[in-house]
């Protein structure tokens, strides 16, 4: 093999090489902006860390753009959908109160999808945890399993629902943490309308992610983390 | 009896697109979109079922067969939906064919951007 | 004179109730399509109590309809003659009890009309779905039980089915109780004590509508009991009351003594309103003790003393079963130990639930076709106990 071959070859590797460099962003940058075509996958564990000493007693407006965002009603009757909630919590013995936003904990394992009779609870690849509205039958059973009363049941025929959050009567729904925009590379609306960015929103399972490194360095705890649920929703200061 | 029944069964199937007795729709785009329309005439709830159990799973949002995307370009210009006339999109066809819809008790009919003239929304407003 | 109206007017008599029983089952059909229109807002459940009224209703029929095979399995399994004699009409009852429950079950769901999906999308991990299995398994089993009876060809199969039945039933009931035993985050369930409690009150609940039918048929066709039989039956009756009740209060004293469980049973025995009354008054005093003293009783304990102790077994079951169901789901969920928590979801809050007329209508429906099969069933069929003259006379020795 002569040298001037080499060479030519060693060219061709070294600019089809330079090329790639060149175009990958970009080509990320387009798949970002039209959604992606890939399937989620478990690189991804979607996860939050809420820091409760930031979360301000009496704001709710996470909830209000929870509620703007998938189409919910806001009320506040005992059959209407809440898919989260501010919970103020008073330490029973030290009398400290504690105010934070309940909703979906996304676990690993998920009592919700064990007990679903048809599968229609699910969790995708990336841990978010979602009910598949076209198989749910409504029986109700995953919001018996559920330890955080995190699911509600339409208990009312809807109209007008957001283009991108289907919802309707007879099933059971719950918080997708905005799985519609997610998917579209934005965070949850709750975690964007957090007046004191008490709501980090990230991925768990990359070490360098924002939320990844801050679980490294304070304190967090899993609600009812006797259960052994895992739950992808992390807080601060309880 | 029989016979005659089967033969007008066999009339009225393959004369579908130039029966007159099919319903005129109020399309907002139509001729072909993703496929041609004797192909989707037939297959359309085939490839919702596969979109949507692909974009419920696996989180893909992008395929051509999205309902949300046939809303977009078939809606009526009237007033954005496909569901609710005797023309309209998807309920004109169901309608003749007595064929249920299952998707709208969930999913929105309406198509996300307004198309509906500005012109006619302040005619509307100043009645 | 008064029965022989009753007889001139027997096939009148038939029809009244087919009709009767149709009208609630009509109206039934009424609640169910009212809750497909307007949704579950018409009945009194919420997303705090997600089971509600139906619920109580359907497991009452599933559990009875496992229990009244009992009979059948004493008979066939254990080879008594005089429980065998009764083992057809103790399948039929199993038949209809389950059908009226299931389709309470299935028609409280948000969307019955789905059903099929339960079929076709089957989650392994899913107590639910096992009873799917478990209860279509169960009534393949009891038919093809009461055909080896019936059918004098098939006889000599009627004992191994019989066995399988009798396994199967176990396990069934089994799955019953496990729907509530998985539950783990819930003070009020989430105990594995709960299969072998749901198994005996089967055994109690089960045996009691057996006799309150089968005193029913009796009258209907003039026969009247043989003392020995009832006899027999009531005691039997009595120590399967027992058994519930050692169960019943073993659950409770465990709850007592697990100290984060203290706070439910303290709502459930004492301060919880509705559910300690129903408790103690429905489901102790006349599911209970009001039954035992007349079935005990050297005084009682005549066929008229055994039937009412049965009706009151049956009362005592709903009550048990509203407090274990409903009382169980407005005792708040302990999210957050050692906190005092409120929210406008309910969090640390009592449940509200009044179970509204749709709920019952519905129940009713269900009872109404247990009660449709069971009554056609005997009229088409020979379903009626026929003992031998010895086996009642020897019914008190064996």
């Amino acid at each position: 093999m002569s040298d001037t071959n080499v060479q030519r070859r060693q060219f061709l590797k070294t600019s089809v090489g330079a090329t790639a460099v060149a175009i990958a962003p970009g080509m990320l940058l387009f798949d970002m902006a039209h959604g992606k075509s890939e399937a989620v996958s478990s690189k991804m564990r979607w996860g939050m860390l809420i820091d409760t000493t930031n979360c301000a007693d009496g704001c709710n407006d996470c909830v209000k753009a929870c509620n703007k965002e998938n189409g919910l009603s806001g009320g506040l009757s005992p059959t209407d959908s809440q898919w989260i909630r501010k919970v103020e919590l008073k330490d029973m013995r030290s009398g400290r109160a504690v105010s934070l936003p309940m909703m979906c904990q996304h676990c690993a394992e998920p009592p919700c999808v064990d007990v679903c009779p048809t599968g229609a609870s699910f969790k995708r690849a990336d841990g978010i945890v979602l009910v598949d509205k076209h198989t749910c039958i409504g029986c109700r059973y995953c919001m018996m399993a559920c330890p955080y009363k995190a699911r509600s049941f339409v208990h009312e025929p809807l109209h007008d629902q957001k283009p991108d959050v289907p919802r309707g009567k007879g099933t059971v729904e719950s918080c997708t943490l905005c799985v519609h925009r997610v998917d579209k590379g934005q965070q949850p609306a709750c975690a964007e309308a957090c007046p004191n960015k008490s709501i980090l929103f990230g991925n768990l399972n990359d070490p360098e992610s924002e939320i990844a490194k801050k679980i490294r360095t304070v304190a967090s705890t899993q609600i009812r983390a006797d259960l052994g649920l895992d739950t992808g929703i992390r807080y601060q200061g309880i | 009896m029989k016979v005659f029944l089967l033969s007008l069964l066999l009339a009225i199937t393959p004369a579908w697109a130039t029966d007159s007795f099919a319903p005129k729709l109020d399309i907002g785009k139509g001729g072909k979109c993703v496929e041609e329309p004797q192909w989707m005439r037939k297959n359309h709830m085939q490839v919702l079922l596969q979109q949507r159990d692909e974009t419920v799973h696996l989180g893909i949002r992008d395929g051509k067969y999205s309902l949300k995307v046939c809303i977009e370009c078939h809606a009526s210009t009237k007033d954005d939906s496909v569901l609710g006339r005797a023309d309209s999109f998807c309920e004109g066809c169901h309608r003749y064919e007595a064929v249920k819809i299952d998707c709208f008790e969930c999913h929105s009919s309406k198509r996300h951007l307004s198309l509906v003239q500005d012109a006619s929304l302040a005619q509307k407003e100043s009645k | 004179m008064q029965t022989n109206s009753f007889n001139r007017n027997e096939q009148r008599y038939f029809y009244m109730l087919v009709a009767a029983g149709m009208l609630v089952l009509l109206m039934g059909l009424f609640a169910v399509h009212a809750m497909e229109e307007h949704g579950h807002i018409i009945t009194g459940m919420n997303n705090q109590i997600v089971w509600g009224m139906p619920h109580v209703f359907a497991i009452f029929m599933i559990v009875a309809a496992s229990g009244v095979l009992n009979v059948a399995s004493i008979g066939s399994v254990f080879g008594k003659p005089m429980y065998k004699a009764r083992a057809p009409l103790a399948s039929l009852l199993s038949i209809a009890l389950l059908a009226g429950g299931l389709s309470v079950l299935m028609l409280d769901l948000g969307r019955p009309e789905r059903v099929i999906v339960a079929a076709t999308h089957f989650n392994f991990t899913s107590v639910f779905a096992w009873n799917v299995v478990l209860y279509s398994g169960m009534f393949a089993a009891v038919g093809i039980y009461l055909w080896t009876m019936m059918e004098q060809r098939m006889n000599p199969w009627s004992k191994p089915v019989g066995l399988f039945v009798f396994a199967w039933r176990f396990i069934l009931t089994t799955g019953t109780g496990l729907i509530f035993a998985f539950l783990v985050a819930r003070q009020a369930y989430g105990s594995a004590l709960l299969a072998p409690m749901f198994i005996v009150i089967s055994f109690t609940w089960g045996l009691a509508v057996f006799h309150v039918v089968q005193s029913a048929i009796y009258a209907w066709n003039g026969k009247t009991h043989t003392p020995e039989i009832v006899k027999r039956m009531k005691n039997l009756l009595g120590i399967f009351i027992i058994g519930a009740l050692y169960l019943v209060a073993t659950y409770h004293l465990t709850n007592l003594y697990f100290a984060h469980q203290s706070g439910f049973e303290r709502f459930i025995l004492k301060d919880g309103g509705i559910y300690p009354q129903l408790l103690w008054w429905g489901y102790g005093l006349f599911g209970n003790l009001v039954p035992l003293i007349l079935i005990f009783h050297p005084k009682l304990g005549n066929a008229r003393s055994a039937l009412a102790a049965s009706l009151l077994v049956i009362i005592g079951g709903f009550a048990l079963l509203y407090v274990f169901i409903i009382g169980g789901q407005a005792y708040p969920l302990n999210i957050f130990p050692g906190y005092e928590a409120s929210s406008s979801f309910g969090d640390g809050q009592i449940g509200l639930y009044s179970p509204s007329l749709p709920e019952f209508l519905l129940g009713f429906g269900g009872l109404a076709i247990a009660f449709l099969i069971t009554l056609i069933g005997v009229r088409a069929l020979n379903f009626m106990p026929h003992d031998k003259p010895h086996v009642a006379a020897a019914g008190a020795t064996d």
